[in-house]
């Protein structure tokens, strides 16, 4: 394994970092939007979502940018071709990043019943366009639309069946892990009716979302060959994982089964669509135009990328711990 | 689908322009909320120790304000924030095609600053309830330390495009060989970083010292408004004189490293010795019209001579040369002169302290002090244009022009007036929202009362509402 394919390999960690929590981030949002204008009934499972996301929705974030900062410094070439060619997209979900950090960052603070329905329907219909406006730009590239050197086509790129059926497979995969962890939080909150709510809610996004991802295979055959052939061919043990933790899912949620089995296994499913995608993709950054070892950066540089990823992991991930932990524990004093 | 990709969103000879435009734009918005994401948190621990040590629940009660106001900011630089890091990419894609493999040194440690400060402000807040009083106080240092460490990684990336160094060239231009920490400690770093971070503190000290002097021009006068002036004013205060220090010397390095930038912000146009220094002024092709001069001080501050010679603009290409220079010029007087002027209000406090043991006792003080916020946030403005600006026909000095390195994608006038819109909102939004907080303060709620982003929710099943 070169330098630039650990470095690849460092990317899509952090690309899967994002899509678990980042995604259930989005997801939570999704589930809000779903949960009704009306107060009587939407009240209960937004606290249980936003009692969820309030602590870890900035840090969920920062992948994110971990993820362009790695980009642009071990691959510039390649970074540069996809915010050149697919823009729109980019900048939709850009938008919508404004839109949900904004109406997450007033919506606790706000004075009056109106101007809080309105930030949370802000955070909650931006919490469906972001990840629906990435999973385009993911799809745009597996399906070879992104030419090395730029400047493809701004439109057609990504309004095709392929990108447009990841996009929305983003969203559902999204939904499907924030009903799996809201599950266990709403049982440690002891709000049973919340629990069953949920369960609903996973089931039915597993479902939905594993539909988009059987369809996804078709447009893949059709429109992305070469990532068709080998997702099929070495990437085959990956997809057979993600299928076997999908359908692990749905029988262990059934089953009420507890949140460290269920989660891992929900996690399994995503870990293994994504891994997939990079084995199928191997060894192209860009199918089939920018292979990875063309353009990396020199290796002093990608030395310091991976020195940043294990100081994150040392450092960051303990921290995360302690604030998940704080964020569960009891007032000291109770008032 | 090729009508719709040939869709003429505009002329892309404009996009430099318009790209400019923007990137100055959400850089003079997100730089002001980073200010507070620096040196926020350091007030906030000094009011919280001197609440601890001295007993002092009014001290204690600004520090729970403070923090959860400091929630809010922190929010919104976060989302403005993500966007300029799309905008590397949606406005300069050649810039991070040639030289992301050097200036993404800087960017990648950045990330770890970030996240620990994310995770220790959310730590902090939650703490108010769930820590005992100093574990709590020790939580929030590291907000403190990521706070400084992340305003370094971000300018010294700055200082690399001002001063680029530590990076090999083949023919092509593409970049092969990468020195990280010669990139990381450039020959602008030294002045750079500690600048931005002393305007940081500045700014904040200067910002929440101005709420607290209107408060009390209003005839608010108990304790809780006293140290909520003298706290942030003290802290500005101090980083004051420093930053004079720190600005002198990046003059003098920038008259050495960028000549075109000094002769831009200094009006010269001759190269020579006795030069001299304008005060304020309209910047012309024949020198400085309608301004103060002091003869021989421009040499004498740079070489401490009134022989030195200084480079003037007509020895510089005319490609080379920087635009905009009665900007630049009146941007450079004005942060020098807003500097200076706090200074002096700091020898007035400490005259009034060692005499009396109080703030001046005319309202003209309280008056001064009110506008000290908006002054210091003019004077970080005036100082990015200086930086920025004055670089300009270049993005890395000598090595990249701005306008290779600009995106050929259409549609960026459109992205602006939307950016623009947008970030009107959100502006409003945030004033909004602090000012309503602070009227629940003064209603007598107390400052954990009030919700914020990362807080827990205060009455259980609130947040569903
Ligand atoms: C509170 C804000 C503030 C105050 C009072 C000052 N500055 Fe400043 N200045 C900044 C805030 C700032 C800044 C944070 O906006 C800049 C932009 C880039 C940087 O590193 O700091 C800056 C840049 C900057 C530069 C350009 C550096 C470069 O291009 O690399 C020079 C030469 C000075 N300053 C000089 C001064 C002098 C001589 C001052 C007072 C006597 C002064 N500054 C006060
Ligand atoms: C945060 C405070 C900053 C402010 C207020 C600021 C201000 C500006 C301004 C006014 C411009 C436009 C120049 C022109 O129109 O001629 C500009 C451009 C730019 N700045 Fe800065 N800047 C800041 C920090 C930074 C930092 C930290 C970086 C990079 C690490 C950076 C990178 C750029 C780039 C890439 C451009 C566009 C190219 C150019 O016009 O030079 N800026 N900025
Ligand atoms: C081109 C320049 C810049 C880029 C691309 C950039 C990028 C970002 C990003 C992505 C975040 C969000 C991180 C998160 O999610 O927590 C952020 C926040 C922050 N940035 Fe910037 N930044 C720039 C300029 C600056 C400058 C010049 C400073 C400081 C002096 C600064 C200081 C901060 C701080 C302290 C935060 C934490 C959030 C806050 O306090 O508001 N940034 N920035």
């Amino acid at each position: 394994m070169s330098r630039a394919d650990v470095a690849v390999a460092i990317l899509w960690l952090g690309a899967t970092f994002y899509a678990l929590f980042g995604g259930a981030d989005f997801g939570g949002g999704l589930w809000d939007l779903l949960a009704g204008y009306d107060d009587e009934k939407g009240g209960r499972p937004r606290a249980v979502i936003r009692r969820s996301l309030t602590p870890v929705w900035e840090a969920n974030h920062v992948w994110l940018i971990f993820v362009l900062v790695v980009l642009w410094t071990a691959f510039g070439g390649a970074f540069s071709a996809i915010f050149t060619t697919l823009y729109v997209p980019i900048a939709l979900a850009a938008l919508g990043i404004v839109l949900r950090g904004a109406g997450f960052a007033f919506g606790k603070s706000i004075e009056g019943l109106r101007e809080r329905r309105l930030a949370g329907a802000t955070f909650a219909f931006s919490s469906v366009i972001t990840p629906f406006f990435m999973g385009t730009v993911v799809g745009a590239i597996a399906a070879g639309n992104v030419p090395a050197d730029g400047n493809g086509e701004p439109f057609s790129s990504w309004i095709q069946p392929l990108p447009l059926l990841i996009g929305a497979m983003f969203v559902a995969s999204g939904g499907y892990i924030a009903a799996v962890f809201l599950i266990g939080d709403a049982r440690r909150a002891g709000e049973a009716e919340m629990e069953r709510y949920f369960q609903v809610r996973a089931l039915a996004a597993a479902i939905v979302a594993g539909v988009f991802a059987g369809v996804g295979l078709i447009a893949l055959h059709s429109e992305a060959r070469y990532v068709f052939d080998r997702l099929t061919d070495q990437g085959l043990p990956l997809v057979i994982l993600s299928a076997l933790c999908g359908i692990g899912v749905l029988v262990a949620v059934r089953r009420r089964a507890p949140s460290w089995l269920v989660r891992p296994l929900a996690a399994g499913a995503v870990v293994g669509v994504i891994w997939g995608w990079g084995v199928a993709q191997f060894p192209y950054l860009l199918p089939t135009s920018l292979r990875i070892d063309q353009g990396a950066a020199p290796g002093p540089t990608l030395n310091v990328l991976f020195g940043v990823f294990a100081v994150a992991v040392i450092v960051v991930l303990p921290s995360l711990g302690l604030l998940y932990t704080l964020s569960q524990r009891d007032l000291l004093e109770h008032d | 689908m090729p009508p719709l990709d040939a869709l003429p969103l505009a002329a892309s000879a404009s996009n430099l322009l318009a790209a400019r435009e923007q990137m100055a734009f959400t850089l003079g918005f997100h730089i002001v909320l980073s200010c507070i994401g620096v040196a926020l948190p350091a007030t906030v621990l000094v009011a919280n120790w001197i609440g601890l040590k001295k007993g002092d629940e009014a001290a204690i009660e600004l520090a729970k304000r403070w923090s959860k106001a400091m929630a809010v900011t922190f929010a919104v630089g976060a989302v403005t924030g993500t966007v300029l890091t799309f905008e590397f990419g949606l406005l300069w894609p050649h810039f991070e095609e040639r030289f992301g493999a050097a200036f993404g040194v800087a960017f990648a440690i950045e990330g770890i600053f970030f996240f620990l400060e994310a995770i220790f402000i959310a730590i902090y807040i939650y703490g108010w309830k769930r820590l005992s009083p100093w574990a709590h106080w020790w939580s929030g240092v590291p907000m403190v330390i990521t706070g400084i460490g992340g305003a370094f990684a971000v300018v010294t990336a700055n200082s690399w495009m001002n001063q680029p160094q530590g990076f090999t060239l083949d023919a092509a231009g593409k970049v092969t060989e990468v020195e990280p920490l010669k990139v990381i400690f450039n020959p602008a770093t030294h002045y750079e970083v500690p600048h931005m971070i002393l305007a940081a503190y500045m700014v904040v000290g200067f910002l929440v010292a101005s709420i607290y002097a209107v408060g009390m021009l209003k005839g608010r006068r108990d304790r809780l408004h006293r140290l909520g002036l003298l706290i942030p004013l003290t802290i500005g205060l101090i980083a004051t004189p420093i930053q004079l220090f720190v600005g002198d010397t990046a003059a003098r390095a920038v008259a050495d490293h960028q000549p075109a930038k000094f002769a831009g912000m200094e009006c010269i146009q001759e190269t020579g010795g006795h030069q001299t220094e304008y005060v304020g002024g309209i910047c012309t092709s024949d020198g400085v019209k309608a301004a103060i001069p002091i003869p021989d001080l421009d040499s004498f501050l740079v070489g401490f001579s009134p022989d030195t010679k200084v480079t003037g603009l007509k020895s510089i290409p005319e490609d080379e040369r920087p635009p905009a220079n009665t900007l630049l010029h009146l941007a450079f007087d004005t942060m020098v002169g807003i500097g200076s002027a706090l200074l002096l209000l700091g020898v007035w406090l400490a005259w009034s302290w060692w005499r009396k043991r109080d703030i001046p006792q005319t309202p003209w003080f309280l008056r001064i002090v009110a506008v000290t916020g908006a002054g210091a946030v003019l004077a970080l403005w005036c100082g990015w244009i200086v930086t920025e600006v004055g670089r300009q026909p270049w993005i890395v000095q000598g090595y990249m022009r701005t306008e290779e390195a600009v995106t050929e994608a259409s549609g960026i006038w459109f992205a602006f007036a939307l950016v623009l819109l947008l970030y009107a909102g959100l502006g409003t939004a945030a004033i909004l929202v602090l000012r309503s907080m602070s009227k629940r303060w003064r209603e007598g709620y107390s400052g954990a009362d009030v919700e914020s982003p990362y807080s827990p929710s205060t009455t259980a099943g609130e947040a569903g509402k």
